[in-house]
């Protein structure tokens, strides 16, 4: 059941959500050469940038459009104008991608419009592609964001290809609750069944933490605009997380290639489905390397699961990622007592919590219940964990108190089995700390001693 | 949005800046940098305002804007408290399409009751941003009303972030302090050794390496504004004796009013390195004098610097072997292009370059004055020259904020973080000395030779293997 927040409340506390426009920018990103753009004021964009470099820890090219007070009531065009001169000036990029702000969205502020306009005037561009995503602050958190830039892409690009085929072609359609590491796991795996795969956006190459020869002032390694152009010649697209239904859908309208969304690839369960659609697409069977990492994860739940079972845990996130999460600890046991996420879609309802509502950080303090061993949130909830007595796990965005949060596994076989060890790794912490009376280790060993001290006594 | 509010804050008829600016400039005030679109870096006014106002710890900080200007930079500022932490929770009205149809007024008056009723606060600080200036939700009318309903001070910090840089929302802050709180409190008592600090904001304890100089000296820190201060303190700053600005630019004008409206003397200095931390306690202490605290404080003084002094030259004397010749780049900006350089100097490095953007002309001056004819000043340089200068090994450390860290490291070049995101404090004599020692393991840390040794398959080929 899903409680669609406190509408009472007017004051959030502690927010969860962050703002569209920067998932909009992130999955800018995973284009190559690619300069993501906000179009608002510049501390919309300062604001993005410190928390994106923290959590990469790299350099991010972002740009701003500067909107002061009087731009954005005589209307936006000029500094979008003059934002893609400069930056097409100094940094070459092959595709600008601009997001907007509630700011300029409540100006009405027609770029969608104007664009064409614009890029009609300066023919000296007509190598560059420009991408508008109108991802406004008041309209979901990050994920949304995301969401609707990979959908602009799609319909920026994409090219209608009749009935033109690929064969052993696929696109995957990566969404943010995805790290880099994970997109490259999916894509080893896609690989492995002798498919190959254009990932839309793509941050593997990018943002996955590695020291180039060189300085570029864009994006380098993402995917490239013209791989994305032929989107449509692939045989199937295969679309993680439920935010990437409407870029699928999008694509299937143009190019009619068939999709699948597969709302979470994190888990047995989950993986195998994903695995046997791999198997249908491509009529092959795993590879032996799959079969022994399916293997492990089944030995990893054995081992693992007397530290999951009777625990309570809390989960906050972006819905997709809310649900990858609830839905991993629930398929070991662990009761989510409340899940708190950003927005209202799909994947919302089927987010495995007892509760589950669209709110913030506090919702999540507040509804824990008693004795929670785990919260599962990004960096924001460390103070929040510490003064419920339970261990944090960071996942989302932002991690910037951790080294290497880009850089982790958490889908497929292996993912998961790395993130078992992880979570039960924090739980069995937690159990030492704070004996657990449902907890497998003291409780079923109290229960156990009481019960012969009954019998003794009986005896 | 209140225009004349901004308006006046623009106004700045005794800043330095402004002395030497044309008329036309110097209304366009201290925002008057016109940012370029698709080249513009750097936070916005509201940004500015709540690093100014946040550190007040025991009040709570509402933000009134969708979701953008709290949801993307709450918990990301390391002033620290030492008690209250109310003000690391962040609120915001996460304003909807609705409200911003509407207009938000409604929602942001029952958000302060909100806060009132669950945590007490004693004061609420309510800022303005961008969307809600722009729909012209009256923020004053509504503070206004929940002051006189809920019994508590709620205070309009109109800083929308496109009315200007992050340096004029500090200085915006300034205002909604002045207008609103200085002065609304009394102190329980007074003594003649009462100061007020302005500017520093207790960024990784920093304000607490100095405190422990007022204390032995007898001079009471009578109104932190703002590190690791309480609203009662900052209400009654009026009553400080003496004002030391600790960030020249922003709050100066701050001190001025205070000045001509209470008669508080004041002056500009730094607590960076030996020399500014002594200057800026014989300075502290004439002053006072000045106004009427016993004689004695000056030979207190006196007494304290050389103490202080011959301990850290002792403590710094392993570092400065080690650290002596090394070349600094500098990429800061206001008054640490010039404090940074005195302290880097003691320790004997040499400052190869400083940026000064968001300088004063007098920043830039004393900078000029302390790094030498042959240094470089610049503005802000793109990451790209910043890059190829690190790469061309120009200087042995970067020393930055958080932005440029990686374009440092990437080159693999030492890197230290001075601004405002840190997690050492770097103030008064035990500062200078932390300093060093993080200077020390940037530079010596034992990776530097590993990290840029050639990979195997790039080593030019020995001859004879045996
Ligand atoms: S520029 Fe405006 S909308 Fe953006 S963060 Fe600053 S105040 Fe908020």
């Amino acid at each position: 059941m899903t409680d669609f927040g406190n509408a009472a409340k007017a004051c959030a506390v502690n927010p969860l959500k962050l703002s569209p426009a920067l998932g909009g920018a992130l999955a800018f990103l995973g284009l190559d050469r690619c300069l993501p753009m906000l179009h608002g004021g510049q501390g919309c964009t300062a604001f993005s940038l410190v928390l994106a470099v923290r959590h990469f820890r790299e350099t991010i090219p972002l740009q701003t459009t500067a909107m002061s007070e009087l731009s954005t009531i005589l209307g936006g065009a000029d500094n979008v104008e003059q934002a893609i001169g400069t930056i097409y000036d100094r940094a070459r990029p092959n595709v600008i991608g601009i997001c907007t702000t509630a700011l300029t969205e409540t100006r009405d502020d027609d770029i969608s419009a104007e664009l064409p306009f614009i890029l009609e005037r300066h023919p000296e561009w007509q190598d560059l592609d420009v991408i508008l995503a109108s991802t406004p602050d008041y309209a979901g958190g990050l994920e949304a964001g995301w969401s609707r830039a990979v959908e602009a892409m799609v319909q920026a690009l994409v090219e209608p290809s009749g009935r033109r085929r690929t064969l052993r072609r696929v696109n995957l359609l990566a969404g943010s609750h995805l790290s880099p590491a994970d997109v490259e796991e999916l894509r080893e795996t896609i690989d492995g069944f002798g498919l190959k795969a254009i990932v839309l956006p793509d941050l593997s190459g990018s943002l996955d933490g590695h020291v180039p020869d060189d300085f570029v002032p864009t994006s380098l390694g993402g995917t490239p605009a013209d791989l994305i152009r032929g989107m449509g010649e692939s045989v199937m697209t295969l679309a993680i997380g439920e935010q990437m239904r409407p870029a699928a859908k999008a694509l299937a309208e143009r190019s009619g290639v068939p999709f699948t969304v597969f709302d979470r690839v994190t888990g047995l369960e989950a993986f195998d489905a994903f695995v046997a659609t791999l198997m249908d697409i491509s009529g092959t069977g795993p590879n032996d390397r799959l079969q022994r990492q399916r293997s492990r994860l089944v030995d990893a739940m054995l081992d693992g699961h007397f530290f999951f079972g009777g625990r309570c845990a809390g989960v906050a996130g972006d819905p997709d990622l809310a649900l990858a999460m609830s839905g991993l600890l629930a398929d070991l046991g662990c009761t989510v007592t409340r899940a708190v996420t950003t927005a209202q879609t799909p994947a919302t309802e089927h987010i495995a919590a007892n509760a589950v509502m669209v709110g913030d950080l506090d919702d999540l303090e507040q509804g824990l219940g008693e004795s929670p061993a785990l919260i599962v949130a990004n960096s924001h909830a460390k103070d929040l964990s510490d003064r419920v007595g339970a261990s944090l796990f960071r996942a989302g965005f932002p991690v910037y108190d951790r080294l290497g949060a880009p850089q982790r596994v958490s889908v497929g076989y292996r993912g998961t089995r790395d993130l078992v060890f992880a979570l039960g790794n924090l739980l069995m912490d937690h159990d030492d700390t704070h004996p657990h009376p449902a907890g497998e280790t003291t409780g079923e060993r109290e229960n156990h001693d009481r019960h012969i001290d009954a019998t003794l006594a009986a005896g | 949005m209140n225009k004349n509010k901004l308006a006046a804050a623009f106004v700045e008829p005794g800043c330095a800046v402004n002395h030497d600016k044309s008329d036309r400039d110097r209304k366009r005030g201290c925002s008057a940098v016109t940012l370029q679109p698709g080249a513009a870096a750097g936070g916005c006014a509201f940004d500015g305002a709540k690093i100014a106002l946040q550190p007040i710890t025991d009040a709570a900080h509402l933000v009134h804007g969708p979701i953008a200007c709290e949801g993307n930079s709450w918990d990301s500022r390391h002033a620290l408290s030492s008690g209250p932490s109310l003000y690391r929770t962040g609120f915001t009205t996460d304003m909807s399409e609705l409200d911003i149809i509407h207009g938000g007024e409604r929602r942001l008056y029952r958000a302060i009751r909100e806060i009132v009723e669950r945590f007490q606060p004693p004061a609420v600080f309510v800022y303005v941003t961008c969307v809600s200036a722009l729909i012209g939700d009256d923020v004053e009318a509504v503070c206004r009303i929940a002051t006189e309903q809920f019994a508590t001070p709620v205070i309009p910090v109109i800083a929308p972030g496109f009315a200007g840089s992050k340096n004029f929302g500090n200085k915006l802050a300034g205002r909604a302090l002045l207008d609103h709180v200085i002065g609304t409190r009394e102190p329980d008592h007074r003594t003649p050794y009462d100061i007020a600090v302005l500017g520093e904001y207790n960024v990784a304890g920093e304000l607490w390496q100095v405190t422990p100089l007022l204390d032995r000296l007898g001079v009471r820190l009578l109104a932190s504004v703002t590190g690791d201060g309480r609203y009662a303190d900052v209400a009654s700053a009026h009553r400080a004796r003496v004002a030391m600005v600790v960030c020249s630019q922003a709050l100066v004008s701050m001190a001025r009013e205070l000045e001509a409206r209470y008669g508080i003397p004041f002056f500009e200095g730094s607590f960076y390195g030996t020399a500014e931390t002594s200057t800026a306690l014989r300075t502290l202490a004439r002053l006072l004098v000045d106004q009427g605290a016993p004689e004695d404080l000056l030979s207190r003084t006196e007494a304290l610097v050389a103490e202080e002094e011959a301990r850290t030259a002792e403590a710094l004397a392993p570092y400065r072997e080690r650290l002596a010749g090394k070349r600094v780049l500098l990429y800061t900006g206001g008054v640490k292009s010039w404090s940074m350089i005195a302290a880097l100097q003691e320790l004997g490095m040499v400052v190869i370059g400083t940026s000064v953007r968001k300088s004063t002309e007098e920043d830039k001056a004393r900078a000029r004055h302390l790094i030498g004819a042959e240094a470089d000043l610049f503005g802000q340089i793109p990451a790209k020259e910043l890059y190829a200068r690190l790469k061309r090994g120009d200087a042995d450390i970067l020393m930055s904020g958080g932005r440029t860290q990686f374009v440092a490291l990437k080159t693999r070049t030492p890197w230290l973080d001075i601004n405002q995101e840190r997690h050492h404090a770097y103030a008064g004599y035990t500062g200078i000395v932390d300093f060093a020692r993080q200077i020390d393991q940037a530079l010596y840390n034992p990776i530097w030779r590993q990290v840029r040794r050639p990979a195997p398959w790039d080593q030019p080929k020995e001859a004879g293997h045996d």
